[in-house]
């Protein structure tokens, strides 16, 4: 069974230095809560994994309030912040191509030694180091390392008690990945959480054997 | 709405047959659906998680967790699917795509584009760009033939950081549509009442023109 918590509790988990899978596209399936929660407990030296730092709710607020010190993501237009930040020395930045990144985390989570793709071949990727250059199969490919993390935060449309998941509509993104890659898996719950036995085996998207932690979400 | 860029999406329209995987950018790319046969039907994947991409929805049938890929709420059409990050970029990358059509800031004679560093702009990041320029089938750009001041955006080489090298197919502007073949960069059609002393004079990437070039067909 999950353990159910308040956002501010389930934070209470994360020290300072750890690093964190945050899901979401754009704060689409962010749990907004957890960061809120992130926020007021003022943790610091995190390293965040993203897609991207969300418009002005998201992963930018913490890269703005100077909590992260090292963000990893695919896209952060939104964030203007992080070019200042990053020439002043308070924040390392990595960029990765969206399908690289997500494999990664997946990488992570499956017990793989890493990603081999043509994604990024000939561009900053390849020359400023980012992936490694191999050759397999007759095939140039660069190898990216996988991306663990300590936590996992994400939002979840709905939940039992037994901490299985389902996401609605393009929500679910980067949560399968990212559930898998992470020690504790704590997701916020827009609707109410639900009883055991309510989500039928075949509608599970994450099997709540892999869910640590509950948040009722604020819908 | 300028002239240009309907000239520009109703030629790539022409592209489009029964049945494909599309994944369309941002600007003259999401105008193209318009310029469909109605009988026609074809998936649009968004790369946050949708294949059958819809149109906006009407004030009653807005969801906040079914976007597109910048965030925009939208709607799923009759037997479209969600999906998480992991499998859209498999689609995405695994050749499941037909054809993607991007926009772009430099293409160049090798084929190379540069469609993710804004000019002069603050870092944003490629996102999915680079996963879609080499993972679908056929990579449309779709672009006005020069920038805002009248600089050739078709270059011998591309200056600005690259998305892919060597992954273009296609061409279309205003002026006409290139394709690349054995014989290099190629003139293919040409726009009504434009001239090809008019097209070299815009374009700086070096160009085949073969003896017969066909009227571009946009109608």
């Amino acid at each position: 069974m999950a353990r159910i918590m308040s956002a501010t509790e389930a934070v209470k988990l994360i020290k300072d230095g750890d690093t964190i899978h945050v899901s979401g596209f754009l704060s689409v399936g962010t749990p907004l809560d957890l960061i809120d929660a992130l926020l007021q407990q003022g943790s610091k030296n995190l390293t965040v994994i993203c897609n991207d730092g969300g418009f002005e709710k998201g992963v930018g607020q913490l890269i703005r309030s100077g909590q992260i010190s090292k963000f990893i993501c695919s896209w952060c237009g939104s964030t203007p912040e992080i070019s200042d930040l990053v020439a002043k020395g308070l924040l390392e930045h990595e960029l990765n191509p969206q399908g690289t990144l997500v494999e990664r985390i997946r990488a992570a989570g499956y017990g793989l030694g890493g990603v081999l793709t043509r994604t990024g071949l000939n561009t900053i990727i390849e020359e400023g180091g980012y992936g490694q250059k191999v050759h397999f199969n007759g095939q140039d490919m660069l190898y990216h390392t996988p991306l663990k993390a300590n936590f996992a935060l994400t939002q979840a449309f709905r939940a039992d008690t037994s901490g299985n998941l389902i996401y609605h509509g393009t929500a679910r993104n980067f949560s399968p990945a990212m559930c898998m890659a992470a020690d504790i898996v704590i997701a916020s719950v827009v609707n109410p959480i639900e009883e055991i036995g309510s989500i039928k085996p075949d509608e599970v998207m994450i099997p709540g054997g892999i869910v640590d932690v509950l948040v009722q979400g604020v819908g | 709405m300028s002239d240009k860029r309907l000239l520009i999406a109703k030629r790539v329209a022409k592209e489009f047959k029964e049945g494909m995987l599309v994944n369309l950018g941002i600007g003259i790319p999401t105008m193209i659906p318009a310029f469909l046969p109605d009988n026609m039907n074809i998936w649009i994947e968004s790369e946050n998680g949708i294949l059958g991409l819809g149109p906006p929805p009407e004030k009653e049938q807005l969801d906040p967790f079914i976007t597109d890929a910048g965030a925009k709420p939208v709607t799923i059409v009759k037997g479209g699917s969600t999906f998480d990050s992991n499998f859209s970029f498999g689609l995405i990358r695994g050749g499941h795509i037909d054809i993607t059509v991007l926009g772009a800031f430099q293409v160049d004679e090798k084929g190379n584009l540069a469609n993710w560093v804004v000019p002069g702009g603050k870092l944003a990041g490629m996102g999915g760009a680079m996963d879609l320029v080499t993972g679908a089938k056929k990579v449309i750009i779709a672009t006005e033939h020069c920038d805002k001041e009248g600089n050739a955006k078709i270059k011998r080489e591309c200056d600005l950081p690259l998305t892919g090298a060597g992954v273009v197919d296609m061409v279309v502007s205003e002026l006409g549509v290139f394709v690349f073949t054995d014989r290099g960069m190629e003139l293919s059609e040409i726009a009504p009442g434009v001239s090809i002393e008019e097209v070299v004079a815009k374009t700086e990437a070096k160009l085949f023109i073969p003896e017969n070039v066909s009227v571009m067909n946009s109608f």
